[in-house]
Order: C-alpha cells, then sequence, then structure tokens
C-alpha cells in the first residue's frame, strides 16, 4: 500500500520557519505543537530505507527508519517540545526558531540513511547552534559563538573531506560500521568526535554553551553532542579507542567540574562527563553496552535539560550565575530546587530515577565483557559524578549557607516545562521497562536487584559523605577555583588572540609581501617612465604585459626543456 | 533559432542606439533578454535530447562556412548568459539611471546588448576565428560600459582593461591565425580532427601557448589578474554584477573548448605542459587574492578579488585533466555566477541607496536594509560554499576530483580557500549586524531592485538542492569533452 513518508526533519523545520514568519499571537502555538506533530511523523517511520532524494547527482536515502534512530529521533523531539516550553514566553522569536531548526537538524540525522544525508543535517545542527549561542547577546557570547562555530565548521570539514573520500575509494556512502584502516574512516571518526567534545577539543563545549542565553543552553545540552553518540553508535560501534577516549572524557569532565565556579559551567563538564559514559559503551560494543549508551542518551537528555532548566530559572530570577555568588534559594524558589534536585539525583543514578536504570547497563557491559580497569574507573567516575553533578550544583545553588537573594520561582512556563522533565526522570526510573522497550536490542536486564541497589546506594552515600566532610576542603579550592577558573578563561583568550594576530600578520605579511613585489615592478618602470599621476597609474599595465610574456615564455620553455615538460 | 539568439541581441543593440533617451532603451534591451532567455531554454533543452545541434551560416556547409553548434557544454553556458541577462537587465534600469546620465542611455544599452551579442556568439559558434571576432564585439562593448561607471577612476580603468584585452585577443589570434596556417581551417570540429596528424610541429605548440596565455589573460587568471580588480570597482554596479557572472566565464569556456575540443587533452596535458602551467597558477592566485580580499576597504573590490580567487577553482578542475574536475570546473562556472550576481546585484542596491559599497557605510546595514543584507548573506553562504547552496555542489565535486587523483595538498588548498571566503564574508556581516549605525534611519533598496536580486539568491538555493539539471549537464558535457583522455596521453 501506498503511503506517504514526510521526513521528520522537514515538519520541524517548517514549524521553526512558521514560528520565524508568523505574528507573534500564534508563536507559541505553533512553537510548541511542531514537536509534537514531528513526534507522531517519528513514529509513523518504518524500520528500513523509507524515502530517497536526488542530491548531488545521487541517489540519497533521506529517511531510514531502525530503532536506535526512532529513540533518538523521539528524545530530541520531547527536547524540542520541553525546551520550547521552557523558553517560549522569555526567548526572542529568533532564538526559538534557531533552536527548533538546530533540533530538526538532530533529528534529520537521526534518520540519516547515507552520510550524506548526514552531513548536510549535521551542517544545519552547527549553523543554528551557533545563532543560539549569540542569542546569548552578550560581548562574551559573541566571541564564544565564533570560537563555536569555527570549532565545528572545521569538524564539518574534516568530516566532509572523510565523506567524499569514503565516496571516491568505496563508490557508497551507506551508513554501516566503518573500520579505522585508512584515512578516510579516520577523518569521518575525528570530524564525528569533535562534536562529540572528545579531546584535546572538548573545551569548545564549556566554552559555548554557558555564555548562551539561560533558555538557550537547555537546547545547547541535548543535540549536538548525543547527535555525535548516535553517529558514532551506527559507524563506530566496538572501535576500541573509543572506550578510552570516553574515559578521558569522563575524568576530564569531573575534575573540571569540581574546579569551576559558574554553575552553567558546571553543567557543562557534567556533560562531556555524560558523553564519556556513552563514547565508552560504543567503544565496548555488545549488544548490552550499545543499549547502555542508547539509554543513558535517552534519560541523559532529560535530566541534563532539567538541571539547566533549574540553572537557566536561577540565572534567569536572579541574573547570576557564580557558585559563590548564589545560595539559600531553597526558601523562595521551592519548585526549582526540587526540580533541580531530582534532575542532580537522577544524574548521580540514585534508585528510582532514570539514571539508575540507564547507567547501570553500560558498567554491567564492562563488567561483562571483564573489561577489570574500565570497570573500576567507570565505578569510580560514578562517584564522580555524585560529587560534582549531584551534590555540589545542588548544594551551593539552593542550599549552602544564605546569599540573601529571595527570588520567586520563575513563569508558569519554565515551572511546567521543569516538572515536566522531572515526572520524566522519576517516571524512567519507576518503570524502567518503558524505555527497555525501545532500545535496539532486547533487554534482558535487570535493574532493581537487592544487590545492585545496595551497591549503588552506599557507593552514593560515602560519595556523598566525602563531600560533607571535605566541604571545608572544597570551600578552599573555591577561591583558588575562582584563580583557575580566571587564568584558564584569560589563557583561551590569549590563546585565539594570539591566534588572529597570527593570522593578521600572515595577512600583513602577504600583501606587504605582494605589495612590495609589485611595488618592485612599478619602481622599475616608473624610473623608465618618470612621472607620477597618469603614468603612475598606468604602471600595471606594464607590469600586466611582462606576465604575459613571462607565462608565454614559461609555457614554451617548459614544453622545450627536457624532462620538465611532458610527464 | 540557433543563429537567432546572437542575432536578435546584436540588431537590437542597433535599435536600441536609435531610441530616445529615457526609459525605452532599457525597456526594449529587457525584453531582448527576455527573448534570450525564452530562446536559451528552448536551444538547451534540444541540444540535451539531440546532443549537438548545429546551424550552417548562409547555407554554407562546414568547414568552409560558419558553423553553430550547440552541445551540452555551450548549453549550459548560452543558458546561464541568457538567465543572467533576464535577471540582471531589469535591475539595470533604476540601477544605473542612478548611475549614468540619461542622455547616455541609448548608447548604454546599446553596448549592454553588444556585450550579450558577443557573449552568446562566442558561446554557440564551432569557428575558432569567429569567436575572436565575437571576442572583440563583447570586449569593445565592455570597455564602454565600464568606462561609464561615475567614479573617474573607470576611465584608467576601462583603458587598462582595453589594453589587456586587446593583447589577449591578439594572442587569440596569433594562435589562430598559426593553425589556420597550418592546417587551412579554422572550423573547430574539423581543426580537432586535423591537428593529430601536425601534433608534432613546433608551430602547433606555440599556436597552443599563444591561445591559452591569450585566453587566460581574458579569463583573468592569476597573475593576469591585474585588470579585474579596478574593472569590477569602477564599472556600474549592474554592469559588474553582469560582467563578473557571464564575462569570464565565458573565457574559461573557451579554455576549455580549445583545450579539451580543438587540441584535445591528449595534446594538451600530454604534449603539453598545461597542467603544470594551470594548476600551480590556480593554487597561487585562489590563495593569494583570498587575501588580498580580506584586506579590501571597498566590498565590491573585495568581491572582485574572490571573484579572482574562484577562477581559480575553475582553472584548477580543468587543469585536473579528468572528467570529475571538468565536471566541478563546469558546474563551478554555472554556480559562480549565480552567487556573485546576487552579491553584486546585493551591493548595487546599497550602492543605489549609499552611493558607495565602501565598508564604511555598512555598520549597522543589517538593520537598516534587512533584504539586501539578507541577500548579501545569502549570497556569502553560497561562496563559502555552505550546504544546500550552489557554493556547496561545486566545491563537493571539485574536493571529489582532487580525492580522486589523490592530490591531497590540493584537498587541503580548497578548504584553506573556503575558510578565507568565510573571514572575507564575515568581515562585512560582523559590521553590517553588529556595529551600530551612525544614521539609523531605514533605507531599503526599492522593490524593483531587490526582486531581481532575490531571484538570484532563490536559484542559489534552488539549484543548490535540486542539482538534476545542473550536474546533468555537466556530467555530459565532461564526459564528452573528456573522451580522448583515457590512454591518449603517451
Amino acid at each position: 500500500m501506498f503511503e506517504l513518508i514526510i521526513p521528520p526533519a522537514f515538519v520541524m523545520l517548517i514549524g521553526a520557519f512558521l514560528v520565524a514568519v508568523s505574528r507573534p499571537g500564534l508563536r507559541p502555538l505553533i512553537a510548541l505543537a511542531a514537536p509534537l506533530v514531528t513526534l507522531y511523523a517519528i513514529w509513523q517511520i518504518p524500520d528500513g530505507i523509507q524515502l530517497t532524494a536526488t542530491f548531488l547527482g545521487y541517489e540519497v536515502q533521506v529517511v531510514e527508519g531502525g530503532p536506535e534512530r526512532r529513540l533518538f529521533a523521539t528524545v530530541f523531539a520531547l527536547m524540542g517540545f520541553g525546551g520550547v516550553l521552557f523558553a517560549f514566553r522569555q526567548a526572542k522569536w529568533y532564538e526559538l526558531a534557531a533552536a527548533m531548526a538546530y533540533s530538526a537538524g538532530a533529528i534529520g540525522v537521526s534518520f540519516a540513511g547515507d552520510l550524506i544525508v548526514m552531513f548536510l543535517f549535521w551542517e544545519l545542527m552547527a549553523l543554528f547552534s551557533v545563532i543560539v549561542v549569540w542569542c546569548g547577546g552578550t560581548f562574551g557570547s559573541k566571541r564564544a559563538g565564533i570560537r563555536y562555530i569555527i570549532m565545528h565548521l572545521l569538524g564539518g570539514i574534516i568530516l566532509k573531506v572523510g565523506i567524499e573520500g569514503i565516496m571516491i575509494h568505496t563508490g557508497s556512502v551507506e551508513i554501516r560500521p566503518l573500520a579505522l584502516d585508512n584515512f578516510d574512516t579516520w577523518m569521518v571518526f575525528i570530524g564525528i568526535l569533535v562534536n562529540a567534545a572528545a579531546p584535546p577539543i572538548s573545551a569548545w563545549l564549556a566554552d559555548a554553551y554557558p555564555e548562551s542565553s539561560p533558555t538557550g543552553s537547555v537546547f545547547l545540552s541535548a543535540f549536538t553532542t548525543k547527535t555525535a553518540v548516535l553517529a558514532l553508535m551506527l559507524l563506530f560501534p566496538g572501535q576500541p579507542l573509543l572506550i578510552w577516549i570516553g574515559l578521558w572524557m569522563i575524568f576530564y569532565g569531573i575534575i573540571y567540574a569540581l574546579l569551576e565556579n559558574d554553575i552553567r559551567r558546571i553543567l557543562s563538564y557534567s556533560i562531556i562527563n555524560q558523553v564519556g559514559f556513552m563514547v565508552v559503551a560504543v567503544g565496548i560494543g555488545t549488544e548490552m553496552a550499545l543499549n547502555g549508551a542508547a539509554a543513558h542518551a535517552f534519560s541523559h537528555i532529560f535530566y541534563k535539560a532539567l538541571l539547566f532548566m533549574s540553572a537557566g530559572a536561577v540565572i534567569y530570577q536572579t541574573g547570576r550565575h557564580k557558585c559563590s555568588e548564589l545560595g539559600g534559594l531553597f526558601r523562595t524558589m521551592p519548585l526549582t530546587t526540587i526540580c533541580g534536585t531530582i534532575g542532580a539525583l537522577a544524574i548521580s543514578a540514585f534508585p528510582l530515577t532514570s539514571g539508575f536504570i540507564s547507567k547501570s547497563l553500560t558498567v554491567s557491559a564492562a563488567a561483562g565483557e571483564h573489561m577489570t580497569l574500565v570497570w573500576f574507573l567507570l565505578v569510580a567516575a560514578s562517584a564522580g559524578v555524585f560529587l560534582h553533578a549531584g551534590i555540589k550544583f545542588p548544594w551551593y545553588v539552593f542550599f549552602q549557607r544564605d546569599s540573601g537573594l529571595r527570588p520567586k520561582d520563575p513563569p508558569w512556563n519554565m515551572q511546567a516545562a521543569m516538572v515536566l522533565f522531572a515526572v520524566v526522570c522519576i517516571g524512567l526510573g519507576v518503570f524502567p521497562e518503558l524505555l527497555y522497550g525501545l532500545l535496539p536490542y532486547p533487554v534482558d536486564y535487570v535493574p532493581y536487584t537487592a544487590e545492585h541497589v545496595i551497591t549503588q546506594s552506599q557507593l552514593l552515600l560515602f560519595a556523598g559523605l566525602a563531600f560533607f566532610v571535605m566541604l571545608p576542603l572544597m570551600k578552599r579550592t573555591l577561591t583558588i577555583s575562582l584563580d583557575l577558573d580566571w587564568f584558564w578563561r584569560v589563557g583561551w583568550v590569549r590563546l585565539f588572540r594570539g591566534f588572529e594576530a597570527l593570522l593578521g600578520g600572515l595577512q600583513r605579511a602577504a600583501s606587504a609581501l605582494a605589495f612590495g613585489l609589485l611595488r618592485r615592478f612599478s619602481g622599475e618602470l616608473m624610473r623608465h617612465h618618470g612621472a607620477e599621476g597618469v603614468l603612475a597609474r598606468a604602471w600595471p599595465i606594464g607590469s600586466m604585459l611582462l606576465w604575459v610574456a613571462v607565462l608565454l615564455a614559461v609555457l614554451l620553455l617548459l614544453r622545450y626543456v627536457p624532462e620538465a615538460g611532458s610527464p | 533559432m540557433l543563429p537567432l539568439i546572437v542575432v536578435v541581441p546584436m540588431l537590437g543593440a542597433a535599435v536600441a542606439a536609435l531610441l530616445p533617451a529615457g526609459r525605452l532603451p532599457w525597456l526594449w534591451a529587457t525584453a531582448v533578454s527576455w527573448f534570450m532567455l525564452w530562446a536559451a531554454a528552448g536551444l538547451a533543452a534540444q541540444a540535451m535530447d539531440l546532443g549537438v545541434l548545429s546551424y550552417w551560416m548562409g547555407g554554407w556547409a562546414p568547414p568552409f562556412g560558419i558553423e553553430y553548434r550547440l552541445d551540452p557544454a555551450n548549453a549550459l553556458l548560452a543558458l546561464l548568459i541568457a538567465l543572467l541577462a533576464a535577471v540582471v537587465l531589469p535591475y539595470a534600469g533604476p540601477s544605473l539611471a542612478s548611475e549614468v546620465p540619461e542622455r547616455k542611455t541609448p548608447y548604454l544599452y546599446a553596448a549592454l546588448l553588444l556585450f550579450l551579442a558577443g557573449q552568446m556568439g562566442i558561446s554557440v559558434t564551432g569557428d575558432a576565428f569567429n569567436v575572436f571576432v565575437f571576442l572583440e564585439i563583447s570586449s569593445l562593448a565592455t570597455y564602454t560600459l565600464i568606462g561609464l561607471g561615475r567614479d573617474r577612476r573607470a576611465l584608467t580603468a576601462s583603458f587598462s582593461y582595453l589594453i589587456m584585452g586587446t593583447v589577449g585577443a591578439t594572442f587569440f589570434l596569433i594562435g589562430v591565425g598559426l593553425l589556420y596556417a597550418l592546417t587551412g581551417t579554422l572550423n573547430m570540429a574539423d581543426l580537432a580532427a586535423r591537428i593529430p596528424a601536425v601534433a608534432e610541429t613546433r608551430t602547433v605548440h606555440t599556436a597552443f601557448a599563444f591561445i591559452v596565455v591569450g585566453v587566460c589573460l581574458k579569463l583573468a587568471l592569476f597573475p593576469l589578474h591585474l585588470w579585474l580588480p579596478n574593472a569590477y570597482t569602477y564599472a556600474p554596479s549592474a554592469v559588474t554584477a553582469l560582467m563578473a557572472a557571464t564575462a569570464t566565464k565565458v573565457a574559461i569556456y573557451v579554455l576549455v573548448r580549445f583545450i579539451y575540443t580543438v587540441f584535445g587533452p591528449a595534446f594538451a596535458f600530454g604534449d603539453m605542459p598545461t597542467a603544470h602551467l594551470l594548476v600551480p597558477l590556480a593554487v597561487i592566485g585562489l590563495l593569494s587574492t583570498s587575501v588580498v580580499a580580506i584586506g579590501q576597504g571597498d566590498i565590491k573590490r573585495m568581491l572582485a578579488y574572490s571573484s579572482v580567487a574562484q577562477i581559480g577553482y575553475m582553472v584548477l578542475g580543468i587543469g585536473m585533466a579528468t572528467a570529475l574536475g571538468l565536471t566541478a570546473a563546469l558546474l563551478h562556472v554555472f554556480n559562480h555566477a549565480l552567487m556573485k550576481g546576487a552579491l553584486f546585484l546585493a551591493l548595487g542596491c546599497i550602492a543605489y541607496r549609499l552611493g558607495t559599497t565602501q565598508l564604511a557605510v555598512f555598520p549597522g546595514l543589517g538593520r537598516r536594509m534587512p533584504w539586501t543584507m539578507a541577500a548579501f548573506v545569502a549570497g556569502g553562504l553560497s561562496l563559502i560554499g555552505v550546504p544546500l547552496t550552489v557554493g556547496f555542489i561545486s566545491k563537493w565535486h571539485l574536493v571529489l576530483a582532487a580525492i580522486e587523483l589523490g592530490w591531497w595538498p590540493i584537498v587541503a588548498v580548497i578548504i584553506v580557500g573556503s575558510l578565507l571566503a568565510i573571514i572575507y564574508i564575515w568581515r562585512v556581516v560582523e559590521v553590517a549586524y553588529l556595529q551600530p549605525a551612525e544614521d539609523p534611519g531605514r533605507c531599503e533598496a526599492p522593490l524593483a531592485l531587490l526582486v531581481p536580486t532575490w531571484i538570484l539568491v532563490g536559484l542559489n538555493f534552488w539549484f543548490g538542492i535540486d542539482t538534476r539539471v545542473t550536474i546533468g549537464i555537466a556530467e555530459r558535457a565532461a564526459a564528452m569533452l573528456t573522451v580522448g583522455l583515457n590512454g591518449g596521453a603517451p
């Protein structure tokens, strides 16, 4: 039977376009409806290649269904809805439209049937996400946006070269597992890892996300890195190198988050840390591990968005974004406190939260493969996650000493979005089969065994104990971390300034060289003609004619000089 | 139909010169350009169906008579010229009215039509000497058009282009003359058949060198580009748009035609060191002129340098001597015309309102002229090669061609070129959108200018998404032109 397949990404893009052009009164309606219609479209797509088109002279596969693709697209669409709900009364219309187009890019990548389509949506994400960063509207966000787009354009170019190489050398751009055995696949690998914020360029994430608006960072937290995880799942499952890259990201995220003072930078480093877990899972590459990566991405997007929403709500209400300036907000922002805490519990994988049922898949997969060291590091990292995101974030923002601030809870739409996501975090934790049913491979894993619950609770308990025992120490590091933080940021600025100066210098040198050469020629000719004015203006003709003669001579000489001419 | 596409604008030019000054010559020229588009579209469709269209001038059979010959390669070009003319001429009326005195309009539009006739003639003729004739017709018209610019420096720009253009045309003529002396024929197809027999003579080598260098002068290959920045900068806006979009492209076509059809790739790349000359010059040119573009204060001049850089991409594709490389070059000929046309038309809007295109007037333009600047940004994205624009299509193919040859440094060069383009476009965007305006008054260009500009912008995206026509024609043309390539080289 003929059935019309509508690419879900296009639904979202049309929504973004309508938001951009419609009257202000209609905007919220369209913005809220578009992700839901998209979600419906996502669930209409059966497995397999569904829609092809002709582009660049090739038959490209615009839509290909599959369980992991559907899972990621679903969470992206839900995220789009939650983000819009959180933002629609506060964000500018162009931020909303850009964020929706950005999510359309992520959904498009999810369903991309071949590398060309993937690349197109990849670039779409880069373009619109930088607009979201710029919507921060500050001087800092402008500069951070430029650094961000440079990084992503470079990543995109690397990816593109890799894809073209694969196309020339194998003749196929199907999305299928690739082996890292030649230059082309390495380029694709690196291009994807740029978006996953892998070392050594993890810094772009924590550089750009905190500079966006309080609403923009909610969107930014969800899409770019998770599409990269999906791409890794589809293209490089079981690539052992990914385990070590992922572990590096996990510990990088923890350490920098512990040193950090800006609340959204803490959460940004925490994204890198969480994506590290997923990358490790992809690297392990067993069915269970891939399930773990997918499940973790799914639940991570909700709790991380929830955390960014609570941080955004705090920033929106108080205008402050440093741990050292906040505190004691639980008195007047009870709902934000509760939701933020739920997010913090979920990221730390407390029992009965979504983190508990998803992260353990990865850890168990490492154990199942007898990767003792990896397993040990993952468990240790779980405690670290609790330290930096599970306790540090809510403690410094909502509790600790009283900062004297008395802000109210944020507007109703922000509250609604937070409650919605908090319910999802708890709901998934209580009913894990909801998520497990969506996973690409059958799950025979029971998260709520006595042993698992007890182990995890002990781990968290001791980590929590450690936090409060070391609280004085943490406070001391706070001042140090402020210094470090300052140094780090200034270091970056210096580095970029240096780079810019270098470019500027090169450009000046190049044009000086060009001008110098021309001036030499003109000098010669001027001496002949001896006048300025008309003749000075006419000199280029002379030098041009000289070049003509030179080229003619070269072309003929090359022909007749032995061994220099024909190859 | 085939001769009409040349004859109508040529006679139309004579009519335009006789019309009274005012709006009438413009309306007449516009009508002629629309006829050309209609005719070119019909011819291109026929050429794609039949492969080759041939018309014998005066009924004299080639090789004795002059033959007009249309195959996929020049069908694409004829379509391009007619398309750009049909979009730019409606724009030219209001734009030129603000830049050129009204009493000159009959001659202005006569020159424009002559220019078009010459361009079209070059692209459809199958006769080597005829190419020279049309080259001179269009060049003479161009000298006039540049000289009409309101800045007095336009006169020196025109003069230096006149000298260089004449030298180029003369070189070309010398080459053709040598070939005629050797083979006794001027018909391209006939030349192609006869040259292999005499390929080992120095006369042929010399003829080849003269033709290639002469044409490279016309297409502004680095370092023979020095006439171009001034000419583009000081010519009236609409003229610049038309020239940037078509004039150098026609020269590129002549180069392709002579290298691949007349001399044949086996001779051009086997016997002669063509690739050794073209590829390095293209690479140096595209890098150095991109860097020069970054430093320009006049945005029109910046785009002129960028044009030289983009010509580097095309010559690079030609110099690769593969079907894929040639496809990329032909695609870029078409695509670059669309993007540069759109960009120069947007600049024309700015010149119309503010009288100049210096970067100094750009602060706040994002709010003062939102539609114009949006068009500029869209054209800039296309120039950079962002996906879904035409720029992406041609760069994609160029990179593919370079990878196919294993020329990794060239891949890097293409990428660096794109990055440089990002820098010089970004400079403008940053000033226009992020710096506050001194005079915040809104001064959007009139619809008569915006509509043609946006038609070209739209085409940038249209042909960036639906590539069946462009890639289809370019691939067929490249396949046809590179027939003798495989195994032909010694």
